[in-house]
């Protein structure tokens, strides 16, 4: 998969064909973190192979439905359990990030892993996304965000509006 | 070199990039270090994230808890009368003055232009009094 623009996450449940052995087989549910419903279905059954004994000429879809974020104007503070490969090894990280949605800390979590691992979205498998309460955040990036009275400057402002022009006859004021 | 605008939560700021362009906000929350939820209901500005980038911090700072609903940010607002004192500050009203002369017509350009030189003509005429009491004084 190529995590391209911002991802969003799809509910999506497949099963196996019914055949005369089993007219109803059971159906099974996964969490999608995907650019577009057409990737969504292709990492379901990706994700199928792996887990169960079903892959895409024996099964369907039943269902893959978008899932918007619940409150999206809530900051929130999500804890993503993912499995990577590396040059040397595959492993098993918990990252955490903080943002409005959990599709948008999963867009981080690829950009994060591909920025500081050099990790492509094609090896990373995201094992568990959950919405973490406070008390429970364990990496201090995030836990220095919880403070009821967080006040910080912005100091050395470099603004686009510095850059007009490639040659001016003062240095730009930084100090807003 | 002290830094008076700080972003924390009630502090009012002017959105300098996309479509809410120009308009005030107040930051509800801190989303991390590049990103604060905003809100900005006597603005017309939809609660979102938006970059500090994008943001300019102003004086102003309402009393606020963090991620206040709407209904509370209008309150806190409208009671320190945020609105008016924006109106009122110079910053304001020299966006003002440069959206208008960003908007003039070409007949208003020319008006622009006699009065710069009726200007010009007085200061000069002074000017040169001056100038030459000057150096007949001397």
């Amino acid at each position: 998969m190529k995590a391209k623009g911002d991802l969003k996450e799809y509910k999506v449940v497949g099963r196996r064909y019914p055949s005369k052995m089993v007219p109803s087989p059971p159906c099974f549910r996964m969490r999608i973190f995907a650019p577009d419903y057409v990737a969504a279905k292709s990492r379901f059954w990706y994700f199928m192979s792996k887990l169960k004994k079903l892959k895409k000429t024996n099964g369907e879809v039943v269902s893959c439905e978008e899932v918007p974020d619940a409150r999206p104007t809530k900051v929130k503070n999500i804890g993503i359990w993912l499995r990577y490969d590396s040059r040397s090894g595959t492993h098993n990280m918990y990252r955490e990030y903080r943002d409005l949605t959990v599709a948008g800390a999963v867009t981080q979590c690829y950009r994060d892993m591909g920025a500081r691992h050099r990790a492509r979205a094609s090896s990373i498998q995201i094992m568990k996304v959950e919405v973490v309460p406070v008390d429970k955040c364990r990496r201090p990036h995030v836990k220095q965000f919880h403070n009821s009275k967080i006040r910080f400057p912005l100091p050395h402002r470099v603004l686009k509006s510095h850059f007009k022009s490639d040659f001016v006859a003062k240095r730009p004021n930084t100090f807003f | 070199m002290v830094f008076s605008r700080l972003v924390e939560i009630g502090r009012v700021a002017l959105i300098n990039e996309g479509p809410d362009r120009g308009k005030l906000c107040v930051i509800v929350d801190v989303v991390d270090q590049r990103k604060a939820l905003v809100d900005g209901p006597c603005s017309g500005v939809a609660r979102q994230a938006i970059g500090f980038g994008k943001l300019y911090l102003l004086d102003f700072k309402i009393r606020i808890p963090h991620s206040a609903r709407r209904k509370t940010i209008v309150k806190a607002y409208e009671k320190m009368d945020i609105g008016k004192k924006w109106e009122q500050s110079a910053w304001a009203k020299k966006l003002v003055a440069k959206a208008k002369k960003a908007s003039i017509t070409d007949f208003e350009r020319f008006k622009v232009k006699c009065l710069k030189q009726q200007r010009a003509r007085v200061l000069n005429k002074k000017f040169k009094e001056l100038k030459k009491a000057q150096a007949v004084q001397s």
